[in-house]
This record gives structure tokens, C-alpha cells and sequence, in this order.
């Protein structure tokens, strides 16, 4: 593996942000230095140059890091992400965010299938449109998105919000848990027991608070809410064909 | 769900004739589901018989093989897993590993005493569908994580914890099938490492939610090595099925262990239609596992370990013959533990089954208290005999097949090949790709 000081553009000085290059620097010495112990003591803010489509850019970070990506991502950018923020100035890949534990990542731009799977905590704000899948096996996580949704997002979501802001593609909720989702637009369709749910005054103020703290402007009170209909927990003849 | 045995009685009047294709159990079965309008769940493996180890036999030496002396000249049987690509690989004494098992479907005591048992002999447990439990990453020396499309559980942190990862495909038992585990072993403490609602029938997804086909496993198995700096050997599971290009697309997405399970496998809770009549059985895809990884020139590179009904030493000198570089059990290693015990045939018997033939371990009223979530049940496994049981059994599994090697001259249980072995039927042969004995006939290719 590289060491630090190979893949640094410009050593850090106070609070600049260390910079590395992708288009010099491999994924995996900039991971290793994101990995190094005690790094949000010693570099606590990141810039990552000419990322180019590059996968598992910022993946496995554990402490409270700023890292700023300046481009397009591949695949799985700050998979298993726990404390950091991470900021993509451009598209993500598939997979963004997944299995996040904790911390905030943000796309600026659109983000490919299967954003922020099966994440347990923290939260994912795309600000463009996320594709089919967002949020599939969501245990925890919140995630809001300004534009629309790709079909099968939340599928088995099993706990966490999901807010979209546009439009939701086919079958939303398919055979949801105790994930809540919440949509402003139109839903193309909804999946297997994934049922419209009355908006109480408790789900404006959650559904308030995340658009706050993902920087959205819209009005709570123009969205519906969407949950498990609760119906398939226990294997029941009668739905046989809904398995 | 067990039918129970049957007595294979003969019909009370020889003039009745059974059909061979209603037979009173494929009758009794229509009934049941004409009666209760659901398929029978069960545990364990493939019941009927298919062609298996048992088929093969070794040759020994003769005059053109010198054997070892048993006790004085040295049989090594240490294994190393994932050397491939990671910095810190495992180094087992034995070739016999323990298969991954869900928390969940196995309570904490077993898991517990899995760890125990396998920390003995220094070989490895597996995790399972239900994520890492303390009771086992305490008690395991090495401990390979489970990557399942569930997710159940997964997080960093036990990813750093473990010595391997296994991103898992599929089961012997049930290729192309998600886990399954009902809803009354789904308890407060399994629906919060799960993040489930309690007493749900839980259906995990078979697919992975964020990848699909060799090319995408190729950038996830990429990214968990990034995660983990490089560090711990990344397995993959398969359920044999097309194996020869399983394991080769396996291989070149960057697998450094291949786990090949064949259909015998067993299960902690599956459809019965799906574990009898999906998937090969495990003698059948073990030579297409070791053939498609010596085309990619990395046989004895990327690990081998075979599961899927191996049972005693004989097995295990057979798989390594066949090119295998471990093996891993989990039937076995319930039955060691305590699992259908004798000793217990009056409960078994309770519940409709008897000792030798309980398989409900979806339904977590086992009263060895193995495959339970009931903390009275559960409390019936003293983990630490449990463990000495097991450790027990793995060196015999181990001295067994050191006894077959030595017979055929090896100083390593990895130096057993395929010229040390014959069949003893057509179909065994034609699948090991072994003589028929008596012969030098491999059936399908040529004379
Ligand atoms: C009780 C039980 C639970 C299991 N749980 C899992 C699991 O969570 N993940 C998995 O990949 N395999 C699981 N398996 C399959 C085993 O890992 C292994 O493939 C199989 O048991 C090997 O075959 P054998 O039972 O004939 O030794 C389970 C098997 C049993 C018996």
C-alpha cells in the first residue's frame, strides 16, 4: 500500500483539506489513509480529486472525516459508512452509501440502482434522482431524495424513512417491514403489501425534520405516507400467491 | 412438519401391491397438503439417496505404492485458506471446518459451543444468516463472517472483527432460495440483531440488493477488501448447481476460498420440494469445481472447501482426493453436538418424529436444545461439553482420513488424488471421474 505522504497532493495545513488525486493515487491508498487510526485528529477534511467513475471510493470509514469527492463515482462510494460526511459533487454508482451505519452522505448529482442498501443508520441525501432499488432491505437508514425514484425502492425495507420528493417508480414497497416512506408525486404503482397510511401529525413533524436536515425545500403536508400493510408476516394460505 | 418414521412394514396382506409411484408416503403427502393447504418445511438435507462418497473407494498401496507406518511417519493435515490475496490468511491444523449457521436458527449455547469445540482442534466456524453473535466470536480463534443478500445484522465492525468473509450465493439445500426462519424462533433478541418485527415469518431475499453476475461481484468483492484494508481472505459460497461455471466466474471475479455445497447439504428450515429436487449432489460437482480451477490455472491458489453430507474421515480423504483443500460440516457437527440423541427418543417421539429422524429444526422445539430460541430448551446445551464433543469429533474425522492416506503412501492429506480412488458403480464413477473398480473404465471418457 502507498503511504500517506505518496498519495497527497499538498500535506495538510491547519484546516485545509487533504487532497488526493485519483488520477495518480490509487482507491486503495486513499482508503488506507481514510482508514489510518486517529485520522480525524490529524486530517479531518478530504478532497478527492478525478474520481472518474472509480468504485469503493471512501468505503469502511469510521470517524468523524469530511471528505469531499469532486466528480463522478462508481460503485459502492462510502459503503458502510459510520460518522463520516461524505459529499459527492457529481453522479454515484450502484450501491451508494450501502450498509451505511451511520454519519451523512450526499450526492449532488443522480444516483445509480440500489442507493443506500440495506444501511442501518444515518443519512443519504440525493439531490438528483435516485434509479430502481433505492433503499432495498433499509434497516434504519433515511434517506431523501429531491427528484424521483426508480421502481422497487424500499423493497423488504425493514425499518428507517425513505422521502422522495418526485415521483416513485413501479411496485414501491414491495413486501415492506417497518420502513416508512413518504412521497410527494405520483406512485406508478405500489408492490405487495405496501399499503397508503393515514399522515398523522407526528409524521409531519419526522417528515419536517428530514427535509430540514437534508436541506430540502417542500411542504410536508403536500406528501403522502406509505408503510407495511402487515398482512404477509405470517404465512397465510390465503396469500399464496402474493409469495 | 416430520412425518415421523414409517415403518417399512410389509402390507398386511401380500396379495396388496404398493405402487412404486404411490407409495404411502407420496400418498400420506398429498393428504397433508390436501389438509393443511402449505408445503412441508424441515431442516437438514437431500433424503434420498444419490451417488455419494460411499461410492468411491481407495485403492491402498501395492507394489508400486509404498505406504506409511501409522503412528511414526508423519501425515500432515494443516491447511491454509486465502492466501491468495490477503495479508493475514487462516492457518487450520485440519481440513475440517465448520459450516456457517445462523443465530437464529441455532441458539447462542450452540453457537457457543461450535466455537469452543472448533477453537480446539484450531479450525474455523462460519457465522450465518442472522449476523455475529459474541458467544461465537468469543469462543471461535477463527471466524469466517457471513456476506448474505439478507444483510441480517451486517456491520462493519464484526466485518473488522472476523478473520474471513464468505460472501454467500447460494446453499446446497437450496440454490437460488433465500433463508427462511419462522416466526417463533424470531424472539426479542433475534428481531433486534435482524431488525424485524417479533414472530414474523422471516423470508430473506436470494438475491444480493446491490449487485447481480460475475462482473458486479467482482467490484463487491473489491469493495470488502477495501473496507478491510486487504486484510482477511474473501470467500464465496456457492449451492452446486452449474458449477464448472460458477467456480470459474467465482475465481475470476477474485474469490480467494471457493465453498462448494452440493445438495445434501443440509438446512435450518427450507421447503422439502426444494431441498429434494434442486441443485447436484456433492460428488457430482466437486470434480467440475476442481477442473474449472485447474483450466484458470488456480487449483491449490484459490482454496477448495467442499460441503454438502460429509460424515467421517472416508469423506473427507475422498474430497481431498478429488482436489478438494478442506471440507465443512454442519449436520454433522449438530449430530455431534447432541442432535438426535438416543437419549432424547421419547420427546422426539412426542413431537411426532423419534432419535435418528428429527429434522424439524424450523420449528425451535428441539428438545437437544440446539436448533431453539427457547432459553429452557436452549439451556439443555452445556456449551462447553458440547464443544469438547465436537473438538472430538473433528480428530477423529481427522485421524480417520490420516489412516486412508497413509494406506495410500501420503505424508499430507492433500497429496491424495484421483488415482488413489475407484468407483464402485457407473453413475459414482462417471461423476468422480474415477475408474469403475476392476476397470480402467472412466464412463464418458472413452476407453
Ligand atoms: C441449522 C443449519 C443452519 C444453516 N444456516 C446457514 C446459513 O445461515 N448460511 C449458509 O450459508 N448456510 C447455512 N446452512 C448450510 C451450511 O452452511 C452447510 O452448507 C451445510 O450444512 C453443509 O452440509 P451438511 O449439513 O451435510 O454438513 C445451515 C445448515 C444448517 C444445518
Amino acid at each position: 500500500m502507498a503511504a500517506l505522504s505518496e498519495v497527497l497532493v499538498e500535506p495538510p495545513v491547519g484546516v485545509e483539506p487533504t487532497t488526493v488525486d485519483l488520477s495518480t493515487a490509487d482507491v486503495r491508498a486513499l482508503n488506507g489513509a481514510l482508514h489510518a487510526p486517529r485520522v480525524a485528529e490529524t486530517s479531518p477534511r478530504w478532497r478527492v480529486l478525478h474520481p472518474d467513475g472509480r468504485h469503493s471510493i471512501a468505503v469502511g470509514l469510521d470517524a468523524e472525516v469530511e471528505v469531499e469527492v469532486d466528480g463522478h463515482v462508481g460503485y459502492y462510494c462510502a459503503g458502510m459508512n459510520k460518522a463520516a460526511t461524505v459529499t459527492i459533487n457529481g453522479n454515484a454508482g450502484v450501491g451508494v452509501a450501502e450498509n451505511m451505519m451511520s454519519g451523512t452522505v450526499r450526492v449532488r448529482g443522480n444516483a445509480s440502482q440500489s442507493a443506500a442498501a440495506t444501511a442501518h443508520g444515518g443519512l443519504l441525501v440525493v439531490e438528483g434522482s435516485a434509479a430502481a432499488r433505492c433503499g432495498i432491505s433499509m434497516k434504519g437508514v433515511d434517506i431523501v431524495v429531491g427528484g424521483d425514484v426508480g421502481h422497487m425502492s424500499a423493497f423488504m425495507g425493514q425499518a428507517g424513512r425513505l422521502v422522495v420528493c418526485g415521483d416513485a417508480g413501479d411496485a414501491l414497497g414491495d413486501s415492506l417491514y417497518e420502513a416508512r416512506i413518504y412521497v410527494q408525486g405520483s406512485v406508478k404503482s405500489l408492490g405487495a403489501d405496501c399499503v397508503e397510511k393515514e399522515m398523522r401529525a407526528e409524521h409531519l413533524a419526522e417528515l419536517a425534520q428530514l427535509l430540514t436536515a437534508a436541506g430540502m425545500d417542500a411542504d410536508p403536508a403536500a406528501f403522502a405516507r406509505f408503510g407495511s400493510g402487515r398482512s404477509l408476516y405470517n404465512f397465510h394460505v390465503d396469500n399464496a400467491s402474493a409469495y | 412438519m416430520n412425518p415421523g418414521p414409517r415403518s417399512p412394514a410389509l402390507p398386511p396382506d401380500p396379495t396388496l401391491r404398493e405402487s412404486a409411484t404411490f407409495d404411502r408416503r407420496t400418498i400420506a403427502e398429498i393428504q397433508r397438503a390436501a389438509e393443511t393447504g402449505i408445503y412441508d418445511i424441515r431442516g437438514g438435507g437431500a433424503k434420498r439417496k444419490v451417488p455419494h462418497f460411499d461410492d468411491l473407494l481407495f485403492l491402498g498401496a501395492s507394489m508400486s505404492r509404498y505406504p506409511l507406518e501409522g503412528y511414526r511417519e508423519r501425515c500432515d493435515t494443516d491447511v491454509v485458506l486465502g492466501a491468495r490475496n490477503a495479508t493475514f490468511p487462516l492457518h487450520l491444523s485440519t481440513p475440517v471446518t465448520v459450516a456457517g449457521m445462523s443465530f437464529g436458527a441455532l441458539s447462542g449455547r450452540a453457537k457457543e459451543a461450535l466455537g469452543r469445540g472448533a477453537s480446539e482442534v484450531n479450525t474455523s466456524t462460519t457465522t450465518g444468516d442472522g449476523g455475529m453473535t459474541p458467544e461465537e466470536r468469543g469462543q471461535s480463534k477463527h471466524l469466517v463472517y457471513q456476506y448474505l443478500p439478507s444483510r441480517y445484522g451486517m456491520n462493519p465492525d464484526d466485518l473488522r472483527r472476523a478473520d474471513a468473509i464468505e460472501v454467500v450465493l447460494g446453499q446446497g439445500a437450496k440454490p437460488g432460495g433465500g433463508g427462511m426462519l419462522l416466526g417463533q424462533k424470531i424472539t426479542e433478541r433475534v428481531a433486534g440483531m435482524r431488525t424485524l418485527p417479533m414472530g414474523v415469518d422471516q423470508r430473506s431475499a436470494s438475491r444480493h440488493p446491490d449487485w447481480t453476475g460475475p462482473d458486479d461481484l467482482e467490484i463487491k468483492i473489491r469493495e470488502l477488501r477495501e473496507i478491510t484494508d486487504w486484510e482477511k481472505p474473501i470467500y464465496v459460497k456457492i449451492g452446486a448447481t452449474r458449477t464448472y461455471y460458477d467456480v470459474k466466474l467465482a475465481a475470476k471475479a477474485g474469490a480467494d476460498v471457493i465453498v462448494l455445497d452440493g445438495m445434501q447439504g443440509g438446512t435450518a428450515a427450507t421447503q422439502d420440494v426444494f431441498i429434494e429436487h434442486v441443485g447436484i449432489p456433492t460428488l457430482a460437482a466437486l470434480p467440475q469445481a476442481v477442473q474449472a480451477l485447474q483450466e484458470e490455472g488456480l487449483h491449490r491458489h484459490v482454496q477448495l472447501v467442499v460441503s454438502g453430507g460429509i460424515r467421517n474421515g472416508a469423506d473427507l480423504a475422498k474430497c481431498m482426493a478429488l482436489g478438494a483443500d478442506a471440507v465443512a460440516i454442519g449436520t454433522a457437527a449438530l449430530i455431534a453436538l447432541g442432535d438426535n440423541a438416543p437419549g432424547l427418543d421419547a420427546e422426539y417421539r412426542a413431537l411426532g418424529s423419534a432419535a435418528g429422524f428429527y429434522d424439524d429444526w424450523q420449528a425451535g422445539r428441539d428438545p437437544a436444545g440446539i436448533t431453539t430460541q427457547d432459553d429452557e430448551l436452549a439451556s439443555r446445551l452445556d456449551p462447553v461439553q458440547g464443544g469438547r464433543r465436537l473438538a472430538n469429533f473433528i480428530r477423529v474425522m481427522t485421524m480417520e482420513a490420516q489412516v486412508i492416506a497413509r494406506a495410500c503412501g501420503k505424508a499430507h492429506l492433500h497429496h491424495l488424488e484421483p488415482e488413489d480412488l475407484v468407483a464402485l458403480t457407473i453413475e459414482a464413477a462417471a461423476m468422480a471421474r474415477v475408474p469403475l473398480a476392476g476397470t480402467s473404465w472412466i464412463p464418458g471418457q472413452g476407453l
